[in-house]
């Protein structure tokens, strides 16, 4: 088996806003009936979260679960147990029109975190970051520049942000551009 | 910049985060039909300067096919609604008839249900 390393293995970027490759992150993709009461304790097993609600993550000790659309979520646990998480929840929902998949090595995760997270961001994404508009808990499948990419502002101030792997590296010098110390905008 | 509610997200996405995908409700012609509802099928496209019907995906996001209502003139959008319907909205066709009385575009128009 070789060794998993995350996208740009742990690089770092600080300047107005810190960009860090935030490691390897256990990533399933759950598509079925978000009402459904089996899909609800399928995810609650497999996270410890509640099934989010729309344009929310809820998130628990070891594990959280996102909205993506009307009828997927994203499922995030500890990369090691996402093999067997992944099998767990499909076996739960066996019967039900659902779909389980892990794409932990498909996607990369950077946390963006310090004072300027939300300008930086904002130079990116089509979003209004204003503290009033875009608050922790809030989760958003958007763009970041020319590729897609999903963001929450969790409870410790600190945004995360996912996206394929294949742009990893794109995203992380576009972070990296967006945070440059001479850059500042001033709008959030 | 013009900007539509997914109906599925509640996301107030931007042209940026959507794909557009041409007129709405159109009706399908295949096997068995004329060739001259073929070929309206195929290329005949409203062009108003007005009310218009449209198919969008929120495609950087849910990346869900909805439908929308808006004015090409003013970009006034009259409101967005699911893909799961073959005919606008009765509450779309309400607000249209609100702000511009006496529109028509294709078979729908003011005053007709
Ligand atoms: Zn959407």
């Amino acid at each position: 088996m070789s060794k998993a390393v995350s996208v740009l293995n742990g690089a770092r970027f600080s300047g107005l806003a810190t960009v860090e490759d935030a490691g390897l992150q256990g990533m399933i993709t759950l598509r079925g009936d978000l009402g459904s009461k089996t899909l609800k304790a399928a995810v609650k097993a497999a996270t410890g979260a509640e099934v989010p609600a729309q344009g929310s993550i809820s998130v628990a000790e070891n594990g959280a679960a996102a909205w993506m659309s009307p009828d997927e979520l994203l499922l995030l646990v500890p990369y090691e147990d996402a093999v067997a998480k992944t099998a767990e929840v499909a076996e739960a929902l066996k019967g039900e029109h659902a779909l389980a998949v892990n794409v932990s090595d498909a996607r990369a995760f950077f946390r963006l975190s310090g004072e300027g997270a939300r300008e930086v961001l904002g130079k990116v994404s089509p979003v209004d970051f204003d503290a009033a508009a875009f608050k922790p808990g809030q989760f958003r499948r958007s763009r970041l520049a020319q590729v897609a990419g999903a963001f929450w502002l969790n409870d410790d101030g600190n945004f995360y942000i996912v996206c394929f792997r294949s742009v990893g590296e794109y995203v992380f010098k576009l972070l990296s551009a967006g945070a440059h110390p001479q850059s500042k905008v001033g709008v959030y | 910049m013009l900007i539509l509610e997914c109906p599925y997200c509640g996301v107030k996405a931007e042209e940026t985060e959507l794909a557009a995908g041409g007129e709405a409700h159109l009706k399908r012609y295949g096997p068995g039909s004329s060739d001259d509802e073929f070929h309206d099928y195929l290329f005949m496209r409203e062009n108003p300067k007005g009310v218009h019907f449209e198919r969008w995906r929120h495609a950087n996001g849910c990346g869900k096919w909805f439908h929308a209502a808006r004015c090409t003139m003013t970009l006034e959008v009259f409101g967005t609604y699911t893909a799961q319907t073959s005919v606008p909205t009765q509450e779309i066709l309400d607000k249209i008839a609100a702000k511009r009385p006496g529109w028509t575009w294709r078979e729908f128009a003011d005053g007709k249900k």
